[in-house]
């Protein structure tokens, strides 16, 4: 087993205690619903003995530790329980609008690396130019914009004044048909199915909430980028590259590039909490399908064992986002090459 | 310390204070808005023209105008009013929730890196675990369980704050434990629990301080989000985060003044604060006190 191998397993196995630590805040929170859950399940014309079933079958009777186990086991056969207000298993519901969810990040993720990056490298080599101020201006106000508003700034200026975007209600306009799952990224399936028409109106529809979160998540990119490229230049590794003669090109790529994409790397943990927070709120500005939007359906009609599921599951989601960053930063960290 | 009085050493920092000011006229700026936000907060409902809660059907919907300076919203009431009686709430419950978060997270990060050893390890534990969920994500999950009241918007606010503190408090606490200070105070008889809190603490709070004022905007924007999807202050309360979210629903049609203002509201509120944190750190942070 190469160290390299060793380090990733270490990892994983560091991502653990984080994944205990969630599953138990969740069965406390599903334990702290206002009230008691069973006559809160067993709804308002519930009757002494109609509730006491309903502890029983819910297990509420028993002792906490034996709950909790009972909670570890239903989880892991994905069993999050029943959504209070359509009576469908919370697992299928989430499982059916996370991809809605995923192409909305993924998207913007990608649209504000390919936005932030090359930014926060130029404001870096650039030190003090008019791109470092740009940078920096961007920065600052990137951090204060509450994703919800810039939403609807966005939507009022391209959907009602310029006309360019479709109303921002969901992931396609009612006229297309939605394409055959097999990704279930309305933009990508539509090209498998070779309907160039449909994978247009998907990505109209997806344009500006993706902006919405790529602007959001753009500050802490850009700022992290340029403060790690900054430090690269400024090494002594960059001076000897420079003073062997390399090119330019080849110092600030090949080198310092490299070694600033560390510290990056590792903001996208920070990153991706808050993108999956401000997840919720575009999607309820967008009203795209999501699970956001589903916790925040939810959320209104007081279906808690419906926010309760979206909670852990977007929580586990989060600690294997984080698991994967360590594993592409071990993976990356030129120090752990092999040989 | 030798040659300084306190009063030279007072003065000393009254001009670095001064010399960042004028250095960075930007701080200034966020020192005037903050200022603003302040008085807004406190006099809001005697600078408003028109009654926030009053609702008029004549003249609902009206762009803004030199009567309704950001117009009316759809039951004809004031936004310029509304805007400003806002204030006082969304500040409220930020301050609120940082200053529990600051109290909570100071009092177990100091703990944590003056004894470590388990206190240091268990209360590790809990700070990861409240980083292991998505932040805006664990507060909505908090005020779900708990009931959507604008109390527990507070308390969740300060639980997803807490960690940044804790943090930073275990961090600056833990290098001076044993500095020589401290070690004085120690051996002139001080117990452990005075020795931190008078000797160690005092000076891991600039750090804090900076800490505090970054979160702010942040605690805004979070109590303000949790609004906005529906949790904890209910129509007709004017608050920024509701307004934009009443709003919403008419900038598909144009009406794009009802959502703006308090939206922009919110944004100058936390604009000021980060440039306020970026400006408290320029004044307290060591390394630019050359």
């Amino acid at each position: 087993m190469g160290p390299r191998t060793k380090l990733v397993l270490y990892r994983t196995l560091q991502a653990l205690p984080a994944l205990v630590g969630v599953v138990i805040v969740s069965f406390i929170l599903t334990r702290m619903l206002p009230g008691d859950p069973a006559a809160y399940f067993a709804g308002p014309a519930a009757t002494e003995a109609s509730i006491a079933e309903i502890r029983a079958t819910m297990g509420l009777d028993r002792s906490l530790p034996v709950q909790f186990l009972h909670y570890v086991q239903d989880l892991v056969v994905g069993d999050l329980g029943n959504s209070l207000s359509t009576g469908q298993p919370v697992v299928e519901e989430l499982t059916r609008r996370l991809p809605a969810s995923l192409e909305l990040t993924l998207t913007a993720l990608l649209l504000s690396c390919a936005i932030a990056l090359p930014l926060g490298i130029a404001a870096a080599v650039h030190q003090g130019s008019w791109i470092d101020h740009a940078c920096r201006g961007l920065v600052t106000a990137g951090v204060s914009l509450p994703t919800f508003f810039t939403g609807i700034v966005l939507v009022y200026v391209f959907y009602y004044l310029l006309g360019w975007a479709p109303s921002p209600l969901g992931r396609l306009d009612f006229v297309y048909l939605s394409p055959p799952e097999v990704t279930g990224f309305y933009v990508i399936d539509a090209l498998l199915d070779g309907d160039v028409e449909t994978a247009r109106g998907a990505l109209s529809q997806l344009v500006l909430p993706a902006t919405t979160l790529a602007l959001f998540t753009l500050a802490p990119l850009a700022r992290m980028a340029r403060a790690a490229m900054l430090q690269a230049l400024s090494s002594d590794y960059v001076r000897t590259a420079r003073a062997a003669g390399l090119g330019e090109g080849q110092v600030v790529l090949g080198y310092a590039f490299q070694n600033a994409m560390l510290p990056v790397v590792t903001t996208l943990g920070m990153v991706f909490s808050f993108m999956l927070g401000a997840n919720v709120l575009v999607e309820k500005v967008f009203s795209w399908p999501g699970i956001g939007s589903y916790a925040v359906e939810a959320l209104v009609v007081s279906d808690y064992a419906a926010v309760q599921g979206f909670v852990l599951a977007m929580a586990i989601l989060f600690v294997l986002l984080n698991l994967a960053i360590d594993i592409i930063y071990t993976l990356v960290d030129p120090r752990t090459r092999e040989g | 310390m030798s040659a300084t009085t306190p009063e030279t050493r007072e003065r000393g920092f009254l001009d670095h204070v001064i010399y960042v000011l004028s250095e960075n006229p930007i701080t200034a700026i966020a020192f005037a808005l903050f200022a603003t936000i302040v008085l807004v907060a406190v006099f809001g409902p005697i600078l408003a023209p028109y009654d926030p809660m009053e609702s008029n059907a004549a003249r609902a919907l009206q762009p803004p105008s030199a009567d309704h300076w950001f117009g009316t919203d759809n039951l004809g009431r004031d936004v310029f009013s509304r805007v400003l009686i806002a204030t006082r709430l969304d500040l409220m419950i930020s301050v609120a929730a940082v200053a529990l978060s600051f109290v909570v997270g100071a009092a177990i990060g100091s703990a944590a890196g003056y004894w470590g050893g388990w206190i240091d390890a268990v209360t590790g534990r809990f700070v990861d675990t409240i980083m292991a969920f998505p932040l805006f994500v664990l507060a909505m999950g908090i005020v779900a369980a708990m009931g959507n009241t604008v109390e527990n918007i507070i308390y969740a606010t300060a639980i997803i704050n807490l960690p940044f503190y804790a943090r930073v408090a275990r961090a600056e606490v833990r290098i001076r434990r044993n500095a020589g200070f401290a070690q004085a105070a120690r051996l002139s008889g001080n117990t452990d629990i005075q020795v931190l809190a008078f000797h160690i603490f005092p000076n891991a709070l600039p750090p804090m301080m900076v800490q505090i004022s970054l979160n702010m905007g942040w605690a805004i924007l979070n109590a303000a989000g949790l609004s906005f999807i529906g949790l904890g202050v209910r129509p007709p309360t004017a608050e920024w985060g509701i307004m934009v979210a009443e709003g919403a629903n008419f900038v598909v049609s144009g009406e794009w003044w009802l959502a703006f203002f308090p939206g922009l509201a919110l944004m100058t509120a936390v604009f000021a604060f980060n440039l306020l944190g970026d400006g408290l750190r320029d004044i307290f942070d060591p390394r630019q006190r050359t």
